[in-house]
């Protein structure tokens, strides 16, 4: 159960990590195509991310809960 | 004041990296001692508290935790101990209000001293839960406390005059609903996040009264002192935050809640980050930015208006088959956006604590807790590095997570108030 939830919690942070990188490689695309566009990308760009890095912390917090109930 | 986001997103993945293996590490520890377990009659001595028999042993991830704990007395580096007021109130003993200095508390914030059937183990309170307990303050002496592994449950007992009282769990108020314990008292004291809320929030009133007072006095001039340190900041949130996403004519109307917010948690995560400075991990406890997140929750609720909600339960503009299943995913979705704020500020912080707190006990897994010379120099040699670059991405971590929160609450506030016109 224990090593279960140990790869549970592996398979989202792999998750959150490509979709993290998917983000910032396309902004960074943008910002190289359009460099006075960089403001606007780079706050778009945070807000993203930090919605897939929501979708992680849940995944890792219930395999933290798990662990301890 | 420009975010580079390079580094919010190294900071997010450094963090992920050092602070997984640790706790698989510490979840195989614990196997091991379950596995102890039953050999010994179904009972194992906690790594940590056992240091009266003279071969120290160190637990990682008890030092980890109990760093990152709550506690009911101000520690500074371990030796000045600052006592905190207590409230405990208990069904059959009734309000119990005195200082925690009455439990004397010494190595390890453990209290050398019961009062009222209640002592301090790791700096929280506990109850001795046998009512032949002496009802009055008790000399237990240090190193009196012994963790032990009972049916996957941690108990932790009290030696008193050779015998062995089990403690009650520490209070956490929510009587069991939250993975918390059921416990015969509970525990309303000023605790050290408590206490670090307060001053936290003193210092920030102090610097915006002054800066307050630096634009009535000096009125069309440039800012100087005070000024010049919050207007920047001030002016960022306001253009780049709530302008773009509430909209030019509403934005002011949550402008206070907005800065508030940010100020709030930026002043918690640095303050936080103060070495040995009580060390209270604030934005990083789950009840803090639960009740943040609540905060939020509540006002992006009653600040909706019929757009809004038409966009929840009944989608315009898709198939009707498909307008329940939307409104299902929609309606989860009002409670899943405050949980993923709350989760996100406490699993940074946290992680962060956690990172650094494993690097400084490589010095003590190198040394063999002190008993290797050699060892703690190689540790050290490795944690100090480790543990100075970690602390630079935490002080970035500190801004990012305070924008972060901000920029997510106007953005629910702003997909709220929306008018609907495509």
């Amino acid at each position: 159960m224990t090593s279960l939830i140990a790869i549970g919690a592996g398979l989202a942070v792999i998750g959150a990590g490509i979709g993290i990188g998917l983000i910032g490689g396309k902004a960074m695309d943008g910002i190289a195509r359009q460099p006075e566009a960089a403001g606007d990308i780079r706050s778009g760009m945070i807000l993203m991310a930090a919605f897939v890095e929501g979708a992680a912390l849940i995944a890792i917090l219930l395999s933290i809960f798990m662990l301890n109930g | 004041m420009r975010m580079n986001s390079h580094r919010h997103l190294f900071a997010l993945l450094i963090a992920a990296l050092f602070s997984l293996p640790i706790s698989g590490w510490a979840q195989h520890e614990s196997d091991e001692q379950q596995g102890d377990t039953t050999h010994s009659e179904g009972m194992v001595e906690h790594a940590g508290s056992s240091h009266e028999e003279g071969h120290a042993t160190f637990d990682p991830t008890a030092t980890a935790l109990h760093h990152i704990a709550d506690a009911n007395v101000f520690t500074i580096l371990d030796f000045i101990r600052i006592p905190l007021p207590m409230i405990l109130y208990s069904q059959d003993d009734g309000l119990d209000v005195f200082s925690s200095g009455r439990f004397h508390p010494g190595e390890h914030d453990n209290g050398e001293y019961a009062f009222h059937r209640y002592v301090m183990f790791e700096g929280n309170v506990h109850r001795v839960k046998d009512w032949s307990f002496p009802n009055d303050l008790v000399e237990i002496g240090p190193h009196s406390f012994t963790e032990r592994i009972v049916d996957n449950d941690e108990v932790v007992y009290l030696n008193y005059q050779g015998q062995e009282y089990p403690l009650d769990h520490r209070s956490t108020l929510d009587n069991g609903l939250f993975g918390g314990k059921i416990t015969s008292f509970y525990d309303f004291s000023i605790t050290k996040n408590v206490l670090t809320m307060i001053l936290v929030a003193i210092i920030l009133f102090w610097l915006f009264r002054q800066a307050a007072v630096g634009y009535t006095r000096r009125e069309g001039k440039a800012p100087s002192g005070v000024q010049s340190w919050l207007e920047p900041v001030f002016t960022f949130i306001r253009d780049e935050v709530a302008i773009p996403f509430i909209g030019k004519d509403r934005y002011l109307k949550y402008i206070p809640l907005l800065m508030s917010l940010f100020f709030f948690i930026l002043g918690l995560n640095l303050f936080g980050q103060i070495p040995f400075l009580g060390s209270a991990n604030v934005t990083g406890n789950l009840t803090v930015t639960g009740i943040l997140a609540i905060l939020v929750f509540l006002v992006v609720t009653f600040s909706g208006k019929k757009h809004y909600w038409q966009h929840i339960f009944w989608m315009p503009g898709v198939p009707v088959f498909v307008k329940p299943l939307l409104a299902f995913v929609e309606f989860m979705g009002v409670f899943i956006k405050p949980l993923t704020l709350m989760l996100r500020l406490a699993g940074n912080i946290v992680s962060g604590h956690i990172a650094i707190l494993s690097f400084i006990g490589l010095i003590f897994i190198f040394g063999k807790a002190g008993e290797s010379m050699g060892g703690s120099l190689v540790g050290t040699a490795m944690s100090v590095p480790l543990t100075m670059f970690m602390m630079a991405i935490e002080l970035i971590v500190a801004f990012v997570q305070a924008f972060v929160f901000t920029i997510l609450t106007a953005s629910y506030i702003g997909a709220a108030i929306e008018d609907g016109h495509h």
